[in-house]
């Protein structure tokens, strides 16, 4: 690093040793980047597209119920195992963040004021997902492991 | 940058080219928003129902699906679900396939997404307007209502 400054300092020969700039580590802070904004589009991508490959198969598998009601059961036991309930809870988080995000973004883009809070909404999504993963979740693993 | 690029971005101030017709990427826009807000409504009264209240993943099996379609307000309701969220997930991957695909990968990936968008919602409008509960042998409350 400070060879390769020598070497490119060289080339304009100043005569004065001026204060030394050196290029910042990482990109300098925007209002958007490494912000809410920049994450919260980061997650929507991320569990959007989770939900769709997800419903592709969720189609498929219930499209069984036309076809053969023990081929259905038999494809829908295996939602009852712990690998798919553990899944299952992470598709109702995805589901749900992406939701309240997606609310969030409709109160951006349509109301006067959301451009203007959309940081603050950001983290009341973040909260109500909280609140909604801890209404979900015992109850969904209680039913994933209870036993019955 | 190639120019089979997008080429829909103009230079910034410059005047907005008017096109004809129908502004599809306008619409598109519009319709997350709008089938957004349904899909929320209708995606988490799904989950209340299956995943929630009673005995949860757990008890679902044919005679509960069965149970759930013999109602037409659930066939309307998965019926809106299955087109609403459907539409609204393919475009989303459109837009992804859009900024992160190039080329003939790009086109390939456009094609296939609609085959399947296409085929998932006559497959799966059939099976909810043509189901039958009285299919295979039926068993426990099933018994009464097929015989």
């Amino acid at each position: 690093m400070s060879s390769h400054a020598a070497r490119s300092g060289a080339a304009t020969a100043p005569t004065r040793r001026g204060p030394t700039i050196r290029a910042p580590k990482r990109p300098a802070g925007t209002l958007y980047r490494g912000r809410e904004g920049m994450w919260s589009w980061v997650l929507h991508r991320i569990t959007g597209t989770a939900i769709f490959f997800f419903l592709l198969v969720h189609i498929l598998d219930t499209s069984l119920v036309r076809l053969d009601p023990e081929a259905y059961n038999a494809v829908i036991g295996t939602y009852k195992t712990p690998i798919m309930g553990l899944g299952e809870l992470a598709l109702v988080a995805a589901i749900g963040l992406h939701a309240l995000n997606g609310l969030r973004i409709i109160l951006i883009d349509f109301s006067a004021w959301g451009v203007k809070h959309q940081r603050l909404m950001f983290w009341i999504a973040i909260a109500l997902w909280i609140l909604l993963m801890l209404g979900f979740a015992p109850r969904h693993l209680m039913h994933v492991f209870g036993g019955e | 940058m190639t120019n089979e690029s997008l080429a829909a971005i103009e230079a910034p101030r410059s005047r907005p080219v008017r096109r004809r017709g129908v502004n599809v990427e306008k619409w598109g826009w519009l319709y997350m928003r709008f089938s957004g807000v349904l899909l929320v409504v209708l995606i988490f009264g799904h989950l209340l129902v299956n995943l929630f209240l009673g005995q949860g993943v757990s008890a679902i099996d044919f005679a509960f699906v069965a149970g759930k379609l013999a109602d037409p307000f659930w066939i309307v309701w998965d019926t809106l679900l299955l087109w609403l969220a459907l539409i609204h997930g393919a475009n989303g991957m459109r837009t992804l396939t859009n900024d992160y695909a190039r080329g003939r990968l790009r086109i390939l990936i456009l094609v296939l997404l609609a085959g399947a968008t296409v085929t998932l919602l006559v497959l799966g409008t059939l099976v909810l307007t043509t189901f039958d509960p009285c299919i295979g042998t039926p068993t426990g409350a099933l018994v009464e209502i097929c015989n």
